[in-house]
């Protein structure tokens, strides 16, 4: 175009003066040609999205029967609960847990699989990603299988390794544990794969200059590795903070919240109100306290990677 | 003290058996899976020998009670009749704005990807609860077709973002070349658009299929008849009947529901990876 446009320039001088005035109107249909090729997302976003958002809050506000506005009385009665309570330690109990160990075992992974020769990687990475790809809910059918006490092979193989049988999803330290173990089998291929692609982007340079200056394998990992990594490692421990706080699918079929509420999660323990015993604004207000922190964790993430591309 | 080499094949057996263990965490349970529906009941529930091998036999019995005794079929159906349109439908929204927000500058712009981003991180289960209302208004609750509705603010986001990363690698000289040539802005997106992100499409609608496939909240949430449910939500909650679990024939359904995500992703890794890794790397 500016091959052409200087040609025409010096060619055809008179034929520059209609293309500038041109140029405003161009750039107008330009614009409107984007608004209109973005409406359905702006549709889609405001409809299904920011509407339901603020629905949800008003939502929250009505009485069980939602004929009249109660205001904050759905968030102060929740307050009154010891199962809420329950709930809440246990979302954060269980996002803590399931982060920290999903990043670790992500990491260990990750470095593992990068020491390979690069032939061999592949199927590593293919292999570990089966547990990211099955659709959870029928994962978590298959662990609930595998939990069950007498016939199936967790305490099968406990036995054999003479340790006695444990109750995994009857007793609540147990199921939580349980519950937490799966999130870590699902969530694991995750952090491998994005850890390993942060590997790949680290000049292989660095590692041989400082291994040539004499760093151990411990040190270039600690001054190499970890401040080269350091955006994404942010990154993928808030994204994942978010989507396991808001986690459902594993706790409604491993143990629908129970045994006495102490494996729900606010996603969960929001069905069991709003939609399976039909308070529908209860509901609606315990989804809710999952806001605040999906809102500083997106602060945070939209934040790291503008520093990352800046 | 060993020798160079010596260390490196220490290293590599110390690498390998830290995988193998990880890889035994992460393949066992489909494999528990996959044998529990090919074993009889009476394996199931007899306690002889080492479960973790079939030793009375394979039996698709499960399998074939699956398809006659049981909804399966409907539910397999159904989610098909959900996952195309849902795939179809995400898919040209996200071309549609990710072309726009690429590369037409117009106001807005920059704030709308900004949003993109942030739907993007709404997880099903903040709004479920509204959108059961909402599904209920418009009287479609209880009907497969609530979920056309519901899966495309989940997919969009990610597929629009994946798509802006690709076409904003395109050079700029070709559309404006193809622009003085007097192809309008639909006409470029289809002949050179998208030609170039074939990759990028792969990627986005692998992802698309993926979500509305697995789906498990809204479709439990929202659809209560075995005749409109899908596979997820059926295989859960109604294949379990009485107090006796049926452990065969709901691995079988299972195995059978997890297939295609999981055929999907065999024939197509390495797109799945490059998509699953675009945010990560590139943003």
């Amino acid at each position: 175009m500016s091959a052409n446009g200087t040609a025409l320039d010096v060619t055809a001088p008179a034929r520059v003066k209609p293309e500038r005035a041109r140029w405003p109107l161009r750039l107008r249909s330009r614009g409107a040609v984007g608004v209109v090729m973005c409406l359905p997302l702006i549709a889609l976003i405001s409809g299904l999205v920011a509407y339901p958002f603020f629905y949800s809050i008003y939502l929250s506000m009505l009485n069980k029967r939602e004929t009249t506005f109660v205001w904050l009385d759905n968030f102060r009665y929740l307050t009154t609960l010891d199962t809420f309570w329950t709930v809440v330690q246990m979302s954060f109990l269980f996002t803590f847990l399931a982060v920290l160990w999903k990043a670790v075992l992500g990491f260990t992974l990750a470095v593992v699989i990068h020491a390979l020769p690069v032939r061999g990687q592949r199927v590593w990475r293919g292999l570990s990603l089966i547990p990211w790809v099955m659709p959870l809910a029928l994962s978590s059918l298959g662990w609930w299988w595998i939990y069950e006490p007498t016939h199936s092979a967790l305490n099968w193989l406990l036995m054999l390794v003479g340790i006695s049988p444990k109750p995994w999803l009857s007793e609540p330290f147990w199921a939580r544990f349980s519950v937490v173990l799966v999130n870590i089998w699902y969530g694991t291929p995750f952090f491998m794969i994005t850890y390993l692609a942060g590997l790949k982007s680290i000049p292989q340079e660095l590692f041989e200059s400082s291994a040539i200056d004499g760093a151990s394998a411990p040190q270039r990992l600690r001054y190499v590795t970890l401040p080269m990594l350091k955006n994404i490692i942010a990154i993928t421990l808030l994204f994942s903070t978010i989507v396991t706080l808001a986690t459902f699918d594993i706790i409604r079929v491993l143990t629908r919240g129970g045994p006495r509420h102490t494996t729900h999660v606010f996603g969960t323990y929001a069905f069991e109100l709003g939609i399976a015993t039909g308070d529908v604004p209860l509901g609606a207000a315990v989804s809710l306290f999952m806001f605040p922190i999906l809102a500083v964790s997106a602060f945070f993430i939209l934040r790291g990677i503008r520093r990352s591309t800046v | 003290m060993l020798s160079r080499s010596g260390r490196r094949k220490a290293t590599l057996l110390v690498c390998y058996g830290i995988i193998g263990l990880f890889v035994i965490f992460f393949l066992f349970p489909p494999y528990w899976m996959a044998i529990t529906s090919l074993k009889t009941n009476q394996e199931i529930e007899g306690l002889k020998g080492i479960p973790l091998l079939i030793q009375e036999g394979a039996t698709l019995q499960h399998y074939r009670d699956l398809f006659a005794k049981t909804d399966f079929l409907i539910y397999f159906k159904n989610s098909v009749l959900v996952t195309v349109p849902v795939v179809l439908l995400s898919m040209a929204i996200s071309v549609l704005a990710a072309y726009a927000l690429s590369r037409l500058g117009f106001v807005g712009a920059s704030v709308l990807g900004t949003a993109v981003f942030l739907v993007y991180l709404v997880p099903d289960s903040l709004l479920f609860i509204p959108l059961f209302k909402i599904v209920g208004n418009l009287g479609l609750l209880n009907s497969k077709w609530s979920l056309l509705l519901v899966y495309p603010p989940l997919i969009v986001p990610f597929c629009t973002w994946l798509l802006i990363g690709y076409f904003s690698s395109i050079p700029k000289e070709l559309d404006e070349a193809a622009l003085v040539d007097g192809a309008s802005h639909l006409q470029m997106l289809v002949r050179v658009f998208l030609p170039v992100a074939v990759p990028g499409l792969i990627a986005a609608t692998i992802f698309a299929f993926t979500v509305s496939w697995s789906g498990f909240l809204y479709p439990l949430a929202f659809i209560f008849s075995s005749s409109e449910q899908v596979l997820t939500a059926g295989t859960v909650t109604s294949l379990i009947k009485g107090d006796v679990y049926h452990w065969g024939g709901l691995m079988a359904g299972a195995v059978l529901a997890c297939l295609p995500p999981v055929l999907l992703y065999v024939f197509l890794m390495d797109y799945y990876i490059s998509g699953l890794t675009a945010g990560s790397t590139k943003g």
